[in-house]
């Protein structure tokens, strides 16, 4: 494995008396694609969430264990949320594009976080940001077009776009496929490679061939605990457990 | 009902229809020497026609298995069952050219007597055969230790073979005139062999298909063998 990114030491989190991931200890490597996969309501969204704090926002909640990012406890007393989420972007299942311009909705990170000193370094940002979510060359002739005018593909890779301009070091991907037809698809799914160069990717996926395909590592979920969590190669040609290879071939689940 | 009901039928279909593949091979190779045996000229034409249908049934077996990987897209275990299957059915079809090779001898040594009795031959010709079966039994029942047991037969295979070997040259050595008779009857027994090596292949693939393991099973150690291999 190489860099750490992640680093989590028995996590358990609860809905008030519900427990929905249970002891959970892994390591996600850095500039690798890890992808998360398991049966609806396995806890894998949950534990996704975790990586960002996203869940503080439900409330009676309660988080056991520690989640370590580059060694630090992001649940630490003292730390600084809004920061996390800046360095850990997520993307979610719809794109959910701001009911503003192309522009706009790049820049909205970078202004409110004061990313860029002047309005160059923001035209700069925008345009840098774009490209990275290869999204440039399909809407530089008209940056100041409704985002909502866009297909359901271009508007999930101008979310990446937004994602990507407040300069994260992870990016989380809940389903980021799930609404794209085959072709959106397959763009994302480039798309993440090539952003692996730079960052920290996990992604959940229902899609087993897409974690197959695009991820570096494999984690199952199983009713909200963390089953087998292996190279993707392994994963999906000869898991160790059987309860995985039951639900990668389709009989479980 | 199982969640997959309809894969696991079509997966065990074209299990079913690899077995018959299978004792299709198996018999031509036994009747290609008893057909030797006899020296049944028809009997050798009618093999050679045979073989068409095992081809046939190899290319079906193939486009099934290319179905199944392109509608189902299976994974690990699956996986590993259609591919051991793609590729056994293809030793099997190479098994069944061995046999149709043997027939063309038959003919080509026409109305000649043989230069020998058959002896050995026949011997490696039911070695092989019960090798086979076993393999194919092994890939059934999934039971590798079965599998890691009969390449150690083959070296049975090659001992009748270099007996063989040596018996001929015999009899070339006393009579030159019956090198091409020998040399036909040296054919037939290299066909037997590479028929038993073909077994040894299968056997990885049922190792590959409990394990995922790739092996190499079976010292090729036979003395004779390398000069013949490198040709």
């Amino acid at each position: 494995m190489t860099t750490l990114k992640f680093l989590l030491e028995h996590l358990n989190f609860y809905y008030g008396g519900y427990q929905a991931l249970i002891d959970i200890s892994m390591k996600i490597p850095d500039r690798q694609i890890t992808a998360l996969i398991g049966p609806s309501g396995c806890g894998k969204s949950t534990f996704l969430r975790c990586l960002n704090r996203m869940n503080d926002t439900i409330p009676g909640v309660r988080v056991e264990g520690r989640v370590l990012l580059d060694g630090q406890d992001i649940y630490a007393p003292g730390v600084d949320v809004v920061n996390l989420r800046r360095r850990v972007g997520m993307v979610f299942q719809r794109p959910n594009p701001f009911p503003q311009s192309v522009f706009d909705n790049v820049a909205f990170g970078p202004r409110v976080l004061g990313l860029a000193s002047s309005r160059d370094e923001l035209v700069w940002l925008v345009e840098k940001s774009l490209k990275a979510a290869a999204l440039w060359d399909e809407v530089k002739d008209n940056l100041k077009q409704d985002a909502l005018s866009l297909s359901l593909g271009q508007q999930q890779r101008l979310c990446i776009a937004r994602a990507i301009a407040v300069a994260p070091e992870v990016i989380l991907m809940d389903e980021p496929c799930s609404a794209l037809d085959p072709i959106a698809t397959l763009e994302i799914e480039e798309l993440m490679k090539q952003l692996k160069e730079q960052y920290c990717i996990v992604i959940v996926t229902h899609n087993m061939q897409q974690a197959a395909r695009v991820s570096d590592w494999t984690g199952f979920f199983w009713l909200g605990k963390l089953v087998e969590f292996d190279e993707t190669q392994a994963i999906f040609t000869r898991p160790a457990q059987k309860l995985t290879e039951d639900y990668i071939t389709g009989r479980a689940g | 009902m199982t969640i997959r009901e309809t894969f696991e039928r079509e997966l065990q279909r074209l299990q079913d229809e690899m077995l018959i593949l299978g004792s299709m091979v198996s018999n031509a190779i036994t009747e290609s020497v008893d057909i030797l045996k006899r020296r049944d000229m028809d009997g050798a034409r009618q093999l050679i026609a045979q073989d068409r249908l095992i081809n046939e049934k190899r290319f079906h077996i193939e486009e099934e298995a290319l179905i199944l990987i392109a509608t189902q897209q299976p994974m690990a275990g699956d996986l590993r069952v259609i591919a051991a299957v793609l590729d056994i059915a293809h030793e099997l079809e190479r098994i069944g050219d061995y046999a149709k090779g043997i027939a063309r001898i038959n003919l080509m040594i026409g109305e000649k007597p043989l230069v020998k009795p058959l002896v050995d031959v026949p011997r490696m010709a039911e070695k092989a055969r019960s090798m086979l079966e076993r393999a194919l039994d092994a890939f059934v029942r999934r039971d590798v230790e079965q599998a890691r047991a009969i390449p150690a037969e083959d070296d049975e295979v090659d001992s009748l073979y270099e007996q063989v070997y040596r018996e001929l040259i015999t009899y070339i050595l006393a009579d030159p005139g019956c090198i091409e008779g020998a040399n036909y009857l040296l054919w037939v027994a290299h066909n037997l062999e590479r028929t038993a090596d073909r077994v040894t292949n299968i056997c990885e693939r049922v190792i590959f298909t409990v394990t995922g393991e790739m092996v190499e099973l079976g010292e090729r150690n036979s003395r004779l063998l390398e000069p013949i291999r490198k040709t």
